[in-house]
């Protein structure tokens, strides 16, 4: 038996979303290697055979696989998956991009944001937002599977010395091309990787506001996030949505501020260890789940946690 | 141009849907259904680009049991021209949707097919890629924003960290992110119009697509509830706590 892990990264440096891959992977029990597939992403490569318990890392090099285009990855991916039983991706965007067309590619189904591995063949995920538990069981011989990143632990970052291989397959399908991006720049870590998660809601009521959960999260080095009623009411942008159809965050400490706590929102957090509640509805749902409420106007409570950190 | 637009019958986004008692599956029981809300975004720009003149006709499709030939009307009222239902029974697999709407792809030869990134039900986010690898034709993915420009299709995606905007030649395929627009409510006339637009069936035979299954569904059960924890009086007694008692701050 044996598991190829796509590694997350960006050509330079591997994402942390590899390492809460690998460990998914190590439920299945089986022997792992790891395709890291950019252009000159050696440097990812050289990181991902330092991870505790890899057998090779695959590294395919080449300008096709830059911007991690679903149409050439896929059929890299399909190719090397042939010598593999199971094939793991983090359900990151870029996971889910690229995954469902390499199972189609292998005509297989693909098993997708997993949370449990049960055994070989038998996995926990959510549906319906969270609102149920599914666990499924999968007649493939050839298992393609997204993982839940904040479901599995990090695996160790050293302590390996894997072989590093090169994988000389050229696919460009030759139908899309990369034109720019946007990424958002911030000092602070990154919200699905953050210790602590401090996210504003409606109640926030407009998007200078947020500026007074600035403070907070410089003092907690924590991530900002927002509830979709605050992204769809503009106060912030998309990337900062925490909920079924934005980010899974899991943090040690998620505080949400202004937030009523919505199932869609509360899909997207109610992992966390610990939950801070500020909302001065007594009755809002968000406090059916919180470890600590505090009912209070957030404009009165914000400025004096901010002096009490 | 011909835009195919896919939806899907699942159940109301605001019902919350709970396991039967046995775990053998959800209870659907007298629950709302409703087209998918990524669904209703992806018919909305459909109906959008042929107001814009860019798309010449709206085919909706759905797949499955008879009842999403209301989804399908629902579409019809928005605006799309005319609908398909390739009526299969049971829980069909994404990889199994895929073959069916390639199927449909092969008849209609569109050349733009948008579907939601998602459906809310399964939450798989799988049935849009996996056409397009087997139609072998390019995704724009999570789509918030799309630009037909001659022979191409430029498409702003949300990505984790941010957007990215790629070129893709068509035909093509867009799944659909929350910010794509906001789809707009079917009028009464509307409504009336869409019964007699045209609907024809087929069958996954018609396709040449046997309905198979990879995955079994084991049990469903309800989340690990968390038990509501403690309200406290102020703002130092909440620092205190997570100091001294949560210990998640230092």
């Amino acid at each position: 038996m044996s598991t190829l892990v796509i590694a997350e990264h960006d050509n330079g440096s591997l994402k942390p979303a590899t390492l809460n891959a690998v460990t998914a992977a190590q439920a299945l029990g089986a022997d792992i290697d790891i395709l890291v597939a950019g252009a000159n992403c050696a440097a990812a490569g050289d990181e991902a055979a330092k991870i505790a318990g890899i057998g090779k890392v695959l590294v395919a090099d080449n300008g096709a696989y830059e911007h991690q285009l679903a149409e050439n990855v896929s059929l890299l991916i399909a190719e090397v998956a042939a010598a593999y039983d199971n094939v793991v991706a983090p359900a990151t965007t870029n996971g889910k991009n690229i995954m469902p067309r390499v199972a189609a590619l292998l005509d297989v189904a693909q098993i997708s944001d997993v949370t449990a591995v049960e055994s070989a063949d038998t996995f926990k995920r959510p549906i319906y937002a969270g609102n149920v538990i599914a666990t499924v069981q999968s007649s493939d011989a050839r298992k393609v599977i997204t993982v839940r990143t904040t479901a599995f632990d990090a695996a160790a970052a050293e302590g390996g010395s894997a072989t590093v291989e090169a994988v000389s397959a050229v696919h460009d399908a030759g139908l899309s091309s990369f034109v720019g991006e946007e990424v958002a720049v911030s000092d602070r870590p990154e919200l699905t990787a953050a210790p602590v998660v401090i996210s504003g809601g409606r109640g926030m009521q407009n998007g200078d506001n947020f500026k007074l959960l600035e403070g907070i999260a410089d003092k907690l080095g924590a991530a900002i996030g927002a509830s979709r009623a605050a992204v769809d009411a503009g106060f912030v942008p998309n990337d900062m949505q925490v909920g079924q159809t934005g980010k899974i965050v899991a943090p040690d400490l998620y505080i949400a501020v202004g937030i009523s706590g919505a199932i869609q929102h509360l899909a997207g957090m109610k992992d966390s260890k610990v939950i801070v509640a500020i909302n001065k509805d007594e009755d809002a749902p968000i406090f059916q789940v919180a470890d600590y409420g505090l009912v209070a106007d957030l404009f009165d409570a914000l400025p004096q946690l901010e002096s009490a950190l | 141009m011909k835009v195919l637009v896919a939806v899907k019958r699942v159940v109301d986004y605001n019902v919350k849907v709970r396991a039967k008692g046995d775990g053998s599956d959800v209870d659907l029981n007298n629950v709302k259904m409703a087209i998918n809300p990524f669904c209703e975004i992806a018919v909305e720009e459909a109906v959008r680009l042929k107001e814009a003149g860019v798309a010449t006709e709206v085919i909706a499709v759905s797949v499955g049991e008879k009842p999403c030939q209301e989804q399908i009307r629902t579409a019809l009222a928005l605006g799309a021209d005319r609908g398909i239902h390739v009526e299969a029974e049971g829980r069909i697999e994404p990889l199994v949707i895929a073959k069916l709407l390639k199927g449909v792809v092969e008849k209609e030869q569109p050349q733009l097919v948008i579907l939601g990134k998602q459906s809310i039900d399964g939450d798989n986010n799988q049935t849009g890629q996996m056409l397009g690898a087997l139609t072998n034709m390019p995704q724009g993915t999570f789509a918030s924003e799309i630009k037909v420009e001659g022979e191409k299709l430029n498409v702003v995606r949300e990505v984790d960290g941010g957007l990215q905007t790629i070129s893709l030649s068509l035909p093509a395929i867009v799944t659909t992110d929350l910010r794509l627009n906001e789809p707009r409510y079917a009028s009464l006339p509307n409504i009336m119009k869409a019964k007699k637009k045209q609907l024809d069936v087929y069958s996954p035979a018609d396709l040449g697509v046997e309905v198979t299954s990879h995955i079994t569904l084991v049990r469903v059960e309800p989340p690990a509830e968390r038990q509501a924890g403690i309200k406290v009086e102020d703002v130092a007694q909440l620092v205190d706590k997570l100091k001294n008692e949560a210990k998640v701050i230092s």
